[in-house]
């Protein structure tokens, strides 16, 4: 609908792959990239940020930001994102000066607290205003943490998307699925943060190992941007002759895709292989296909990289998207399409965020702006081709028939009509 | 002779049934239920008659069958209305206090409260009730009878429940047409909050929801008073409506799974099963998806209760119920219900239970019932009210009766 859009995709920046920031975010950001320092990958940079002085001595992490203000004194913001947010809103030139020459921000955060959750979406704003590519890593709370940190953990996921690029979202209740009933208390968080750290790992070798059949940062975000209600990824190695048959079962047998299921059910996968030098295609035809056949629905982007140190090895990264629902998607009126015209008008409304990997529009003088839309619109077009244009009427499209209460007067609240069955107005597809 | 006129009946015409029910006001002033007709509704849309011969049938059968068990003649009743077009508001009527030594009389009193009941509405709309909230004096808040305190000004809040004129006499011609009389007309959701709560809970604040077929009424109670009432024109039949347009099946079939396999939420069991619909000849026939039917469901009775509460949010009202959620009306039974409003409203919720009258043990236990026997309850205010109006009268019959019966 916007300019932006439909403006061509230029191939990314080589250099851009260099500088990677790793931003943990809250008590559970800093743990989840503990390990992640410790593998001292290159090109990645790691900053903790947290309101709580105490957890930051403990961080390994190079770059350390506590956000703290007079009122605070030092002490957490107490389980409120609100106090999150207005500590990041306080620090946001801090933050954005942290940003500043990276390509891409890996936003690392637990929702449901005050840090994590107050502080994310802000922090994901200021970074893109930066001119960075923003990816959210986040876990949501257990179950049993009860509905409050449930909802306020849904808020700022929320939040988040808007802000972001893309959201990588683990929900906490799916460890369940991969620990048995006697893992200590300890070992679960473990593996809930070792298996975001896996996924950032992923991402991160498919954004820098340049391969033979490249993912781009684009490709990543198109398939993340929006469909992100419930991504699921899961990464597995396999060593020796069968490697490939084997990363396939495993990545199948993955609790996280709920064995295969939530392939099934995804719109979009990315496959991202990483093998030695002694990869060869038919083993890379061979994942693809055991993988491949349980997505066929889906819009599937594959790569393939190669690494020196993964000799004799093989390793997949996938990650599924589910489309969210699109609210009021459906509805569109003239109304819209009015203000179309006064967006293109209004010349300061469609300037964009600085971008590295997409330049910017090209200089035109105001006066030719106005002119290009003049010659757009429908009487003006008449006029040039002296052509009567016939114009058809269009009808609101009602697809939904309204049975029982076809003869009531509707019942419509903000301007939804109620009758309609609520699961259709949110576009919850029931497959 | 004075049998007849503690008889109470309360009538509710409502979207899924119509139900009578009669009680009986002993000269103790308990009221005991004795009778309990209901039909199945045909002629009404979202609380509302769209058929009119048919709901005065449905409405002759039920008040036929609560005749029957009751033993009695009824002539009049307590008539339940909703619908879409009901609203509540709160009013505030303010009166100079005009005595030289300021004290508030009687009369200013009865004078404030005319002025608060005098309110600015449009000719098609009618008043169905004024329920007077706290008086101010000289702006102090909370007082519950100002007569004989000091003060240059008395205030008056008045919660008021409206709606259109035509589309609640709807309801009371098919009655009268009936040679029913209309002693008065209840809003339902006031009915079935008078049935559920106790005067403790109403003084904690409380939020009951009626549940009902057509509409969904809710009304909040704080500090003892009404605070704030609200309709919503969604029910059960929504529910079975969407069932039906979801799962591709009639609204009659809708309707049974509804009952049968209807929760509020949708489990993690429930993921994958499904459930064969019997065809004519009763051998399983096409396979509903269960989990779909509970999604439904469930994004629909999470988006009444969601409605509910940003209604109470932004009315400002949704800090007084402490008491809890109380939950009537068919969709009461919906299992899980509890659950879900719990998750929304992230307070106590409890099924409302009609626990202060006695009578009928099998009807009083049922949700759907509130509002009829709410209905009852709020007659038998009334008759008091009456009564000790007329107390000088009142007294004498009282005694009437007491030497009639000794005799």
């Amino acid at each position: 609908m916007t300019l932006t859009e439909t403006a061509p995709t230029p191939a990314p920046d080589p250099q851009a792959t260099a500088s990677i920031k790793v931003f943990g975010v809250g008590n559970a950001g800093l743990n989840v990239i503990e390990p992640l320092i410790r593998a001292a990958l290159p090109g990645m940079d790691f900053i903790a940020v947290n309101p709580d002085p105490y957890s930051l001595t403990r961080s390994s992490a190079p770059q350390k930001l506590q956000l703290d203000t007079a009122l605070l004194r030092g002490l957490g913001t107490g389980g409120d994102p609100e106090r999150g947010h207005a500590l990041a809103e306080e620090h946001a030139d801090e933050l954005k000066a942290l940003c500043e020459g990276a390509s891409t921000v890996f936003v690392v955060a637990g929702l449901g607290g005050g840090a994590g959750t107050g502080i994310s979406p802000v922090l994901a704003r200021v970074a893109k205003q930066a001119g960075a590519l923003v990816l959210g890593f986040v876990v949501t709370p257990f179950r049993c943490e009860r509905d409050r940190r449930a909802s306020l953990a849904a808020q700022g996921l929320d939040e988040l998307k808007a802000a972001a690029d893309g959201v990588i979202c683990l929900p906490n209740e799916s460890i369940f699925k991969l620990i048995d009933p006697n893992t200590s208390l300890i070992d679960t968080f473990r593996l809930t943060n070792e298996l975001l750290a896996d996924g950032i790992l992923g991402v991160w070798r498919l954004l820098t190992h340049g391969g033979l059949i490249e993912i781009h940062f684009e490709d990543l975000r198109t398939l993340i941007q929006d469909k992100h209600s419930e991504s699921a990824f899961a990464v597995a190695d396999a060593m020796g002759a069968t490697r490939s048959r084997e990363v396939a079962e495993k990545l199948l047998a993955h609790p996280m895709l709920e064995n295969g299921q939530a392939l099934e059910q995804a719109d979009a996968v990315l496959i991202s292989i990483l093998g030695g030098p002694d990869l060869t295609m038919a083993e890379v035809n061979r994942v693809m296909e055991q993988i491949g056949g349980h997505c066929e629905q889906a819009q599937v982007i594959m790569g393939a990289a190669i690494d020196e140190a993964f000799r004799d090895r093989l390793s997949v990264t996938l990650i599924a998207a589910r489309r969210k629902a699109e609210p009021q998607r459906m509805r569109q009126t003239d109304a819209a399409a009015e203000d179309l015209d006064a967006q293109l008008l209004d010349s300061t409304s469609n300037l964009r965020q600085p971008s590295k990997f997409v330049p910017p529009p090209p200089s035109v003088p105001p006066d030719q702006i106005r002119q290009f839309i003049e010659a757009q619109r429908p009487g003006a077009s008449a006029l040039q081709t002296k052509l009567p244009r016939l114009r058809q009427g269009q009808l609101p499209l009602q697809i939904v028939s309204k049975d029982r209460f076809e003869k009531t007067e509707p019942t419509i609240h903000k301007g939804e009509d109620l009758d309609v069955p609520t699961y259709i107005r949110r576009g919850i597809a029931l497959n | 002779m004075f049998e007849s006129s503690s008889i109470l009946v309360g009538l509710e015409i409502g979207t899924s049934k119509v139900c009578a029910v009669v009680g009986d006001l002993g000269d103790d002033g308990a009221l005991n239920i004795v009778g309990l007709g209901q039909a199945r509704s045909r002629g009404v849309r979202k609380g509302e008659i769209v058929g009119t011969a048919q709901a005065e049938e449905d409405v002759r059968q039920a008040i036929a069958e609560a005749e029957q068990m009751a033993d009695v003649e009824i002539r009049s009743v307590y008539l339940g209305v909703t619908g879409g077009h009901v609203r509540g508001f709160n009013n505030r009527g303010v009166h100079p206090v005009v005595s030289a030594d300021r004290e508030i009389s009687e009369e200013d009193v009865q004078d404030v409260i005319k002025n608060a009941k005098a309110i600015n509405l449009s000719p098609q709309n009618h008043v169905i009730h004024a329920i007077r909230q706290h008086f101010l004096v000289d702006g102090q808040d909370g007082i519950l009878n100002p007569v004989g305190l000091l003060g240059a000004r008395v205030e008056v809040d008045v919660h008021v429940i409206h709606g259109n004129f035509n589309r609640l006499q709807n309801a009371i011609r098919t009655v009268k047409g009936l040679q029913l009389e209309v002693d008065d007309i209840v809003f339902t959701g006031l009915a079935s909050s008078l049935a559920v709560l106790s005067n403790e809970q109403k003084e904690l604040g409380a939020l009951v929801i009626d549940l009902g077929g057509g509409t969904t009424e809710y009304i909040v109670y704080g500090n003892g008073i009404v605070k704030h009432t609200g309709v919503l024109a969604v029910g059960g039949d929504h529910l079975t409506n969407d069932l039906s347009y979801g799962l591709k099946v009639s609204l009659g079939r809708a309707e049974k799974l509804k009952i049968d396999h209807g929760c509020a939420l949708v489990e993690e069991a429930v993921k994958g099963q499904t459930t064969a619909l019997a065809n004519e000849a009763g051998r399983p026939g096409k396979l509903i998806n269960l989990e779909h039917l509970r999604r439904i469901m469930s994004l629909r009775l999470e988006e009444i209760l969601q409605l509910v509460k940003q209604d109470l949010v932004r009315s400002g009202v949704f800090d007084y119920p402490r008491a809890g959620v109380f939950l009537c009306g068919g969709g009461a039974r919906i299992s899980k219900i509890e659950e879900l409003a719990r998750r929304v409203f992230q307070i106590p919720v409890s099924p409302g239970r009609t626990s202060s009258i006695s009578g009928l043990t099998s009807a009083l236990d049922q949700p759907e019932f509130a509002a009829p026997i709410g209905l009852v309850k709020f007659g038998s205010f009334q008759q008091r009210r009456r009564s000790r109006k007329h107390s000088f009268t009142g007294r004498v019959r009282d005694r009437l009766g007491q030497l009639f019966k000794w005799a």
